[in-house]
């Protein structure tokens, strides 16, 4: 059995460097928040590797046709996170970069929070946490029922993780074996109040989900190898969901971000912020 | 009535496999046939109302079409979030039937008495809500909820009510039906109190009353044009519901006979649930009565208007 991160520390955990795509999709980031002036910046930083691993290595799709039957299906249960969501979805094609640079204008399709049936790719509006997994669940047993084998992924937040919805889903989970689910959660240790150890403990979080009937692995969530050989070995225990904790920063890779509450949503973003928040990422060849 | 739901809705699943049963954690025995029949598509959850409508959206959105089932305060209040985006944002085919709309758990106290449950979902975009008025009328709805666009909330009177409805008149959903004409006023009301209403509707005759009864067993959208148009015809207008006076049929009426701005006066009352927690036990029936929701006491009401009307006219 692993050992969970309160035993380890987070800090051991997590120490992968960034390379150049990590930081080039951070640097897009950072250029939509230019544009809108407003975003949830730390989510994003801290979700980045695990969706790129998603939407580069793992997921099966086709951005011309967002609904086809074969996809696999991944809902972004914390949807505050969408920045990392939307500049992989524009890259990949499924609606035009162009789009990116009205992200919350009247104009434009990409919200503050994803929603379905407006953006091509996204399986499922959220926003408001602890909606994900049930849908996701109802999505893997329809897979079930058919003799279909896309599978669903889910990313929660840890904050997220305080509501009795993801325990009652996770309940239900463990039940019906789902083998055809996957968990993602980004346990940055931080919510929007301060960290998660002082505002709602989760610990010992690895050993919850395990009681619950899940096989469980815990991954550095900016390692894009570790991210990549996890998912690469789904189902993580025969007949039971999976679930892989992965231990981020919030904010990670800038500077003045990285564990600073005050970037956990902004807006009025000045150039100056977009100026120090560009220099702040780290230089890669 | 509950009987009826879902007995239909066993012989609908039997002829489209498009349909799956959501139970959370229901009474010994119900739906076996469903269970032994379609296994895979029947799931006995657990207590656990907000997980149980997530994964019903879950169901929807790869085109299933899920019919969930519990007690109408709990799949109503418990979930509420649920029901707003994971059924109505996303415009899936989920049909939520409440068990005991109104007062049919009297006995159970406050907990377990559905009297808002008009009120907060005909506040969402989307939702269709349906309140059949007997066992029958619940045999005609069944069959359209399957190829219904949206989620559906079906509320359950209490079941063995006596059949007032008639088989000649087909259901369509989003339309009123006009049960009785009269001249002198005109009666709306959704769900078991249409009884209450036809009684009320015979006590005035007695007074050489003609009233007209519209049933409403589509809350929302809400006919507004039948309602318009008997509306328009009489002095008096009267609601009569099992439920609160707040955000209900009675509410919604007042706003579409508001807006009319009719050249003739109209007197116009709620009958209904005062804005209260039920403060008595007891049964159903003696609630109501309670409430002044009784034939008895519509057919006052719509007597002392009436007067009202003829005096103000004179």
């Amino acid at each position: 059995m692993k050992t969970s991160s309160l035993e380890s520390g987070p800090a051991e955990k997590i120490c992968a460097e960034l390379d150049a795509r990590s930081v080039d999709l951070r640097i897009k980031v950072i250029r939509v928040l230019q544009a809108s002036r407003r975003g949830h910046l730390g989510a994003a930083f801290s979700l980045m590797e695990i969706m790129r691993v998603l939407y580069d290595d793992v997921l099966r799709y086709d951005s011309a046709n967002p609904r086809w039957p074969g996809r696999d299906r991944c809902v972004l249960s914390k949807g505050h996170g969408c920045l990392a969501l939307y500049v992989l979805l524009a890259e990949k094609g499924f609606f035009p970069e162009s789009e990116l640079w009205k992200f919350c204008a009247s104009d434009g399709i990409l919200g503050g929070h994803p929603e379905y049936g407006k953006i091509p790719g996204v399986e499922a509006s959220t926003g408001s946490l602890g909606h994900g997994v049930s849908i996701g669940i109802g999505m893997a047993l329809s897979a079930r029922y058919q003799k279909h084998d896309y599978r669903v992924f889910v990313v929660v937040g840890d904050g997220e993780s305080n509501e009795g919805s993801i325990w009652e889903a996770a309940m239900c989970a463990g039940k019906h074996k789902l083998e055809n689910l996957c968990i993602l959660v980004d346990y940055n240790k931080q919510q929007s109040y301060g960290s998660t150890f002082e505002v709602q403990d989760l610990e010992p979080f690895a050993d919850k989900w395990r009681s619950f009937g899940f096989g469980v692995e815990e991954v550095d969530g900016h390692d894009v190898e570790h991210l990549r050989s996890a998912l690469k070995s789904l189902p993580l225990e025969m007949h039971k969901p999976s679930i892989i904790i992965c231990h981020t920063v919030k904010g990670k890779g800038s500077a003045c971000a990285e564990m600073n509450l005050k970037w956990h949503h902004q807006s009025s973003i000045t150039d100056g912020q977009i100026e120090d928040l560009l220099r702040s990422l780290p230089e890669v060849d | 009535m509950r009987k009826t739901c879902l007995d239909m809705l066993c012989r609908l699943a039997e002829k489209d496999d498009r349909i799956i049963f959501i139970g959370s954690d229901l009474g010994y025995g119900t739906m076996e046939r469903f269970k032994a029949e379609m296994p895979d598509r029947f799931f006995m959850e657990g207590v656990s109302e907000a997980n149980v409508v997530g994964m019903a959206a879950g169901l929807a959105l790869e085109g299933k079409i899920v019919y969930v089932n519990t007690i109408a305060t709990f799949i109503t209040r418990r979930c509420f979030e649920q029901i707003v985006l994971d059924l109505c944002l996303h415009n899936v085919n989920v049909r939520l039937i409440g068990n005991g709309g109104g007062l049919v758990y009297a006995p159970l106290g406050p907990t377990h008495e559905a009297i808002e449950d008009i009120a907060i979902l005909r506040a969402v975009p989307r939702m269709t809500i349906l309140a059949p008025a007997d066992a029958d009328e619940m045999r005609r709805l069944m069959p359209l909820t399957v190829d219904h666009r949206g989620p559906i909330y079906i509320r359950l009177g209490k079941g063995n009510d006596p059949i007032v409805t008639v088989d000649h008149v087909p259901f369509t959903i989003g339309k009123g039906i006009l049960m009785r004409a009269g001249t002198d006023a005109l009666l709306l009301t959704t769900g078991v109190t249409l009884r209450l209403a036809l009684e009320a509707a015979e006590h005035l005759k007695e007074h050489q009353i003609s009233v007209s009864v519209l049933h409403l067993p589509t809350i929302k959208p809400l006919d507004t044009e039948v309602i318009l148009e008997h509306a328009g015809r009489v002095p008096v207008i009267v609601t009569v519901e099992e439920h609160t006076m707040i955000g209900g049929l009675g509410s919604a009426v007042a706003e579409v006979v508001a807006e009319a701005n009719f050249q003739s006066p109209k007197r116009f009352k709620r009958i209904g649930i005062p804005d209260v927690f039920p403060e008595k036990y007891g049964s159903q029936s003696s609630l109501m009565e309670h409430y002044g929701i009784s034939g008895e006491a519509v057919a006052r009401t719509v007597l002392g208007l009436c007067r009202l009307s003829q005096y103000s006219r004179r």
